[in-house]
């Protein structure tokens, strides 16, 4: 069998249906295999959106996503993509095209060092020397790639070597001597933490996106629930508890509410699950939750004690650790009323401190009014997909999850371009869902070819830009902190006819509906029906230009000197 | 701590905590035998931060496996975080962090100084005390073979270097664990 078709079957043994890539010189075999391989191949127009979309794909089905490069441009072009699914433990099997292997380290045309360049970036990584190791390490890919803290996976495949004939076998184990995840979590450690929850009476749960990964949301929720513990989460995490909940804090950390960073900042427990202690969810480290104690959970030994030393330390699948733990628990019989101060205390921040901003003046739309309004037409019944900047922190503080993979963003790596590539993955792969990207007007011009791919694919994603013609969270910073200097952030999206680009047209030259909505009142109705109608939707949304992202912990500041 | 089912009194738990341990450490660190290995575990120490002092990398009596010892200064780097991001490595199959007291440990160091025909019997004598070789004579500099502990051979380089040390070449020290157990 040609080792390609190998490819392809092994692709299959995994469950792959969708792919996400782009041809080139060195790949040319195996596309020549994706011909009639029956994989639905997405062919997208530039090979960083193939790999934002495989992670798109990854996130809102806990499967892993595929995606292929060529070699040189095509392979660094994919090194965005790598990085981010590394820093958000999204996990992807990147394939890149190599040159032959008489031509590796001569600078041969379209030669880069994949697996040099990508080396920091990713979980692990293949070159293949052996066209015969093709099946196992494929394999062996996907296995890394899914389990334990999930990651990228790089396999480089020489052009000559993927043209070879092979004996393929299917390959029904896994043999990795030096990588075994630890999973089920110490039973004495497990006892401990529920001790120490029934003894603390302001404990707050603080849970990250490896909740999510693990699939531990029904789990978490018990245990929450249960307990009757409050509960706040980092951007990653949206949606493992479900918002809103009268025990939902919203998020923490720099933009969290305040009752979360209070909450926090007066713990005497701090339980952390599948979180990694960020700095933008920690301000200053120091000062983050003073009073508390820590218990903290996570697959990822080297996460635990890194930034903030545990108490508790438990290492494995919080799917499996969190029932024990409950399990526990329960047999404690902890009076609830020990956290009644507490709950008090939580309430009166919350009515205090309630997420909010002044309405627009003179029919004006302002930017968290949009995410209120795609909730109310959605009801939560949508996965958005985000890119970076202020309207991601606004579309995860206004838009309640109810449940998990329906926030799907870059937190780690904070990659603008993100969010109209990973739409396309989920709704790939969620194909029934309504997928929404909530993009502004710098980020969506960053990977905005792929609005052929929407075209070419029919995937009727909707695009709400929330268009204040600025950079709006570099401006934010500048006017905070640089003494209101702009510098290069005004980008000449916003205002009449001499505002460019035309989103409108632009859509239009692409065959997609596009809309320009900048009316206050009818926004919600507007929305509606873009909603609702047909296909892919573009929405040019005018909001009001110099509007902040707040609360906010300034950087290096501590969680209770909030400001805004 | 007494594992009952009272409950925890906050009060009493400590932190586990990154730990700087204030002393060398000898890691050895049993890996596979595949292309890029080293640099696996090279570029870890580079991009947290860490610095190795010395490193050697050699087969082991299982041809699929190597065996990579490398030292470190534990007072200028959390030790546990050097040995729980090596153990992610997929590639890595082992490590030990050998205590200095139950580990034998050797280096070789090349020492090429200068000398004349006055002083190279003296430098002869200082090798032989050190029950090191002479591997090469010329007519203005001898070449000294030591092999031992670090400190044997610091105070081998410091009883030479007035001679006029031209160069000094060392291995790195390789390290194995007294008694039966395997290091």
């Amino acid at each position: 069998m040609r080792a390609v078709d190998a490819i392809m079957e092994c692709l299959k043994a995994e469950g792959v249906d969708v792919v996400f890539g782009y041809p080139g010189g060195a790949n040319l075999p195996t596309y020549d295999a994706f011909y009639d391989a029956g994989i639905h191949h997405v062919l997208v127009r530039h090979e960083a959106g193939a790999g934002h979309a495989a992670e798109g794909y990854a996130k809102a089905t806990g499967k892993v996503g595929v995606a292929f490069g060529t070699s040189g441009p095509g392979a660094t072009n994919l090194v965005t993509p790598i990085m981010d699914a590394m820093m958000d433990s999204v996990p992807v099997v990147f394939f890149t095209g190599q040159v032959r292997t008489e031509l590796l380290g001569t600078d041969g045309f379209q030669e880069a060092d994949t697996i040099g360049i990508t080396m920091p970036a990713v979980k692990h990584s293949f070159l293949i020397t052996d066209p015969r190791e093709i099946p196992r390490t494929i394999h062996e890919a996907f296995h890394i790639a899914g389990t334990g803290r999930p990651g990228p996976v790089v396999v480089d495949l020489p052009m000559d070597l993927t043209k070879a004939d092979i004996p393929y076998e299917p390959v029904t184990d896994v043999q990795l001597p030096g990588y075994q995840p630890r999973t089920a979590g110490n039973a004495k450690q497990i006892r401990q933490a529920a001790r120490a929850l029934a003894a603390a009476r302001r404990p707050v749960f603080y849970t990250g996106g490896g909740v999510i990964s693990a699939g531990a949301h029904e789990a978490l929720r018990d245990l929450v629930r249960d307990g009757g513990f409050p509960i706040t989460s980092t951007l990653m995490g949206l949606g493992a508890y479900p918002a809103p909940d009268p025990q939902w804090l919203g998020m923490l950390g720099m933009h969290g509410t305040r009752a979360a960073n209070y909450a926090v900042d007066e713990a005497d427990l701090l339980v952390a699950i599948g979180c990694r202690f960020d700095d933008r969810v920690t301000g200053k480290l120091s000062e983050f939750a003073p009073r508390a104690k820590y218990i903290h959970i996570d697959v990822d030994p080297a996460e635990i004690s890194k930034n903030i030393p545990a108490h508790i330390p438990i290492v494995g699948d919080a799917k499996l650790i969190l029932p024990k733990l409950l399990e526990e628990y329960r047999t404690l019989d902890a009076d609830k009323s020990r956290m009644d101060a507490w709950w008090q205390r939580i309430h009166t921040w919350q009515d205090r401190h309630p997420l909010t901003y002044e309405p627009g003046e003179n029919g004006e739309i302002k930017p968290q009014q949009v995410i209120q309004a795609i909730y109310n037409v959605t009801g939560g019944e949508a996965i958005i997909s985000s890119d970076v900047g202020q309207h991601q922190m606004w579309a995860a503080q206004y838009f309640h999850y109810p449940e998990p993979r329906r926030w799907i963003n870059s937190g780690g790596l904070g990659t603008m371009g993100f969010g109209l590539p990973a739409a396309i993955g989920a709704q790939m792969g969620m194909p029934d869902m309504l997928n929404v990207v909530v993009t502004g007007d710098g980020s969506i011009q960053m990977n905005i070819q792929e609005l052929a791919t929407i075209r070419q694919e029919g995937i009727p994603v909707k695009v709400v830009i929330l268009n204040n013609g600025y950079l709006g969270m570099v401006r934010q910073w500048q006017e905070l902190f640089w003494n209101e200097r702009y510098s290069s952030v005004d980008m000449q999206t916003f205002g009449g006819e001499e505002a460019f680009p035309d989103f409108v047209k632009l859509a239009d030259a692409y065959g997609i509906r596009g809309l320009r909505l900048t009316e206050s009142a009818s926004l919600e109705d507007d929305l509606r029906a873009a909603f609702e109608a047909e296909g892919p939707a573009f929405i040019d949304v005018r909001v009001t230009r110099d509007e902040k992202v707040y609360p906010m912990i300034a950087p290096g500041e501590a969680a209770r000197n909030m400001v805004g | 701590m007494v594992d009952t089912n009272e409950l925890l009194s906050l009060d009493d738990l400590h932190a586990a905590g990154s730990v700087r341990s204030g002393r060398k450490h000898v890691l050895s660190v049993l890996v596979e035998n595949k292309p890029g290995v080293l640099t696996r575990v090279s570029g870890l120490f580079t991009r947290r931060g860490f610095n190795i002092d010395t490193l050697s990398v050699g087969p082991t009596d299982d041809e699929r496996i190597s065996r990579i010892t490398l030292t470190l200064d534990g007072a200028s780097q959390p030790i546990d975080q050097v040995t729980k991001q090596l153990h992610k490595l997929i590639n890595v199959l082992k490590i030990k962090d050998l205590q200095p007291s139950e580990t034998v440990a050797r280096e070789l160091a090349l020492f090429k100084v200068s000398c004349d025909p006055q002083t190279r019997s003296e430098i002869r004598e200082l090798a032989e005390v050190f029950r090191g070789k002479i591997v090469d004579i010329g007519k203005k500099s001898i070449i000294a073979e030591i092999t031992g502990e670090r400190s044997k051979i610091e105070a081998f380089e410091k009883l030479v270097r007035p001679y006029g040390l031209v160069e000094m070449i060392r291995t790195g020290e390789v390290a194995i664990s007294r008694g039966r157990e395997e290091t």
